[in-house]
């Protein structure tokens, strides 16, 4: 039985095995299929500074193997989070963070600095990247200059882990992750959805509502493992790898890219236990390859 | 109600014709209570194309031999892989989802009618059992393009009267289920419909002007059928509401549907 803790800034994680923000609701939905404290972490749903009613119907399109999708943020705010669901979901026995998105700077805060008075949420992830929202997310996590701002001026209200979500949408993803270091992230998670679009050739019209939206799932795993490999070579803290993870090997490719910490998206909805699987399977691997600890393989690919 | 995710054996797998199978499953243990309404998500495995569950009603559940029914209608990569499933392999579906359909609160409003449409008669078989075991008298009024698309009558039968339309007239009332002259000539206290959306909306829009409380059934687009990813939303009158929690049976108040 090898050692599955690692840690990501202040916060100490039991596996590295988390579950991704808009993929796993408030983790409630799960309760019947799975054991929540088997898992390092859950990041809920993206959670805005006040209610959002999304983006209409059709939101998503089948893809092959994978998806799009054009949530838009619907989410009913911070205030109804801290009253209605943080009472639950504090009770959970693994680290519950809060996926923290919004359309300016001054959302940001306000939202951030209501989950930092949170005793329970020991980390929030900063969604910079989300593609959906017309005048938001995008053009925080796409240029430099705005990703430094929104950072900023969150480490200046939020007093806890501070993990920065990076958008793939852009040239080179490790000069954003270097942005965001300097000011004061403890990590960085990547990646988000890649903008995408779908076309019903029969009705001539685009799929989704908001005619582009963002794509997951195992298509987009060799993209994701190339930028995590990149920015793990170009930061000193933790990079939290995700895209397309379907299976332990998948895991274990990231965590050899150098992911510190992984998240597991959509495939929670092929499988909805599969990261606990995901779990006994980083075990079996580390203690098959004779691995003391899952530290000694981050980043570890073969010269 | 607590949810599943386990492999389930197939029983039998039988082609209705071209474009239907009903499919048999069962499994070890006593299947759970599911109920009129609800639906299961079903892994497709071997399929390049099909990486989604799909979403499927229950279209009965019979307590004798512990097994569940499917059927479905063949429309692309996923149900035509379902239908090729062999006797003795298996399926993993996730169950039961959803709510349900409503049952009339007093007994006295026992004349209900059940109102489906193509593949959409599939979660009025198990309703229309539902009903008739708890004291109601369910009418079935079925609509389809032909004949050989009339699914399952001898089954509907068995739980009260069947009325049905086809488009060419060879079976039944010619026409649309809402043309049908049984409509005009009885009331009935609620209304119950599944099928396809114009058909849907014309129902609706008659229990409207009649007065009569209706439920539909939606079949959104769906990714996780847990309520977990938000993609099946339901513009209502309550804001955008999950079809897989809060659905897929909606009532017709409910609704923005223009009608
Ligand atoms: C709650 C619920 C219950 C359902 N119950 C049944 C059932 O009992 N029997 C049954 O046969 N089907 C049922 N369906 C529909 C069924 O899920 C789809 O037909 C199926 O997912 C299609 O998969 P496919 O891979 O064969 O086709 P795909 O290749 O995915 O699609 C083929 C074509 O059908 C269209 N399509 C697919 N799904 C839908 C949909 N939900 N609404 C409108 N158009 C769609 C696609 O856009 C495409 O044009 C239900 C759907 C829902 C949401
Ligand atoms: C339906 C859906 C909703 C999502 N919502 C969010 C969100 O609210 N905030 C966010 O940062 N990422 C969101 N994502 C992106 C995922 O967290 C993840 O970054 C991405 O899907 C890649 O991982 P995967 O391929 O394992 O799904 C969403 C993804 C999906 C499929
Ligand atoms: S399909 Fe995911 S919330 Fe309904």
């Amino acid at each position: 039985m090898a050692n599955l803790k690692v840690s990501i800034g202040n916060l100490s994680l039991k596996n590295p095995v988390m579950t991704a923000s808009g993929t796993f609701g408030y983790g409630t939905e799960f309760l019947d299929f799975m054991d929540l404290s088997c898992i390092g972490g859950v990041f809920m749903k993206g959670t805005t500074a006040t209610h959002r009613e999304g983006n209409f119907y059709p939101r998503m399109a089948e893809t092959p193997s994978g998806m799009l999708n054009a949530v838009g943020l619907q989410n009913k705010g911070v205030d109804y989070f801290i009253s209605h669901i943080y009472p639950e979901v504090r009770k959970y026995d693994t680290n519950m963070i809060v996926n923290v998105s919004g359309s300016t700077i001054e959302e940001y805060i306000n939202c951030s600095e209501k989950i930092n008075e949170l005793e329970d949420i020991p980390a929030i992830e900063l969604n910079i990247s989300c593609p959906n929202v017309k005048q938001g997310g995008m053009a925080f996590g796409t240029n430099c200059q705005s990703a430094s701002q929104v950072v900023k001026a969150v480490r200046n209200v939020y007093r806890k882990t501070l993990i920065v979500k990076l958008s793939p949408n852009v040239t080179d993803i490790t000069e954003i992750a270097r942005t965001v270091e300097a000011e004061g992230a403890d990590a960085v998670s990547l990646i988000n959805t890649l903008v995408g679009m779908a076309i019903d050739a029969e009705k001539r019209r685009p799929v989704l509502s908001t005619v582009t939206g963002g794509l997951s799932g195992p298509c987009v795993k060799p993209i994701a493992l190339r930028m995590v490999y990149q920015t793990h070579k170009s930061v000193r803290i933790p990079v939290i790898g995700m895209g397309g993870i379907s299976n332990v090997t998948d895991a274990i490719e990231f965590i050899l890219a150098g992911s510190t910490a992984i998240q597991i998206g959509t495939y929670n909805f092929i499988d909805p236990a599969i990261s606990v699987k995901v779990v006994d399977g980083i075990n079996e691997y580390l203690d098959r390859h004779g691995f003391n600890s899952v530290e000694e393989i981050i980043g570890g690919l073969e010269k | 109600m607590k949810k599943y995710a386990s492999d389930w054996k197939v029983v039998e797998n039988i082609r209705l014709h071209s474009n239907y199978c009903l499919l048999k499953l069962s499994m070890d243990a006593v299947i759970p209570e599911m109920l009129p309404g609800q639906f299961v998500q079903v892994r497709v495995d071997g399929s390049q194309t099909t990486f989604l569950r799909r979403p499927i009603s229950v279209n009965y559940i019979d307590r004798n031999k512990n097994e569940l029914w499917l059927l479905i209608q063949l429309v692309g990569d996923g149900t035509r892989n379902l239908a090729k499933l062999q006797i003795g392999e298996t399926v993993n579906l996730l169950y039961p989802l959803g709510n349900s359909f409503s049952i009339p609160k007093t007994i006295n409003d026992d004349n209900v009618l059940l109102i489906g449409g193509g593949v959409g008669v599939a979660p009025l078989l198990y309703l229309g059992s539902q009903l008739t075991s708890q004291g109601y008298n369910p009418t079935f009024l079925l609509g389809a393009r032909s004949r050989k698309d009339l699914l399952l009558l001898e089954e509907f039968q068995k739980y009260g009267e069947v009325f049905v339309t086809t488009e060419d007239g060879k079976s039944g009332e010619k026409g649309y289920v809402t043309n049908h002259s049984i409509l005009k000539k009885k009331h009935y206290d609620f209304i119950y419909t599944c099928g396809p959306s114009p058909m849907m909306h014309a129902v609706a829009a008659y229990a409207k002007q009649s007065g009569i409380p209706c439920e539909v059934s939606l079949e959104n687009l769906m990714a996780c059928g847990i309520g977990a990813c938000l993609c099946c939303v339901e513009n209502t009158t309550e804001g955008h509401i999950c079809v897989c929690t809060e659905g897929p049976v909606i009532n017709i108040e409910k609704l923005k549907w223009q009608i």
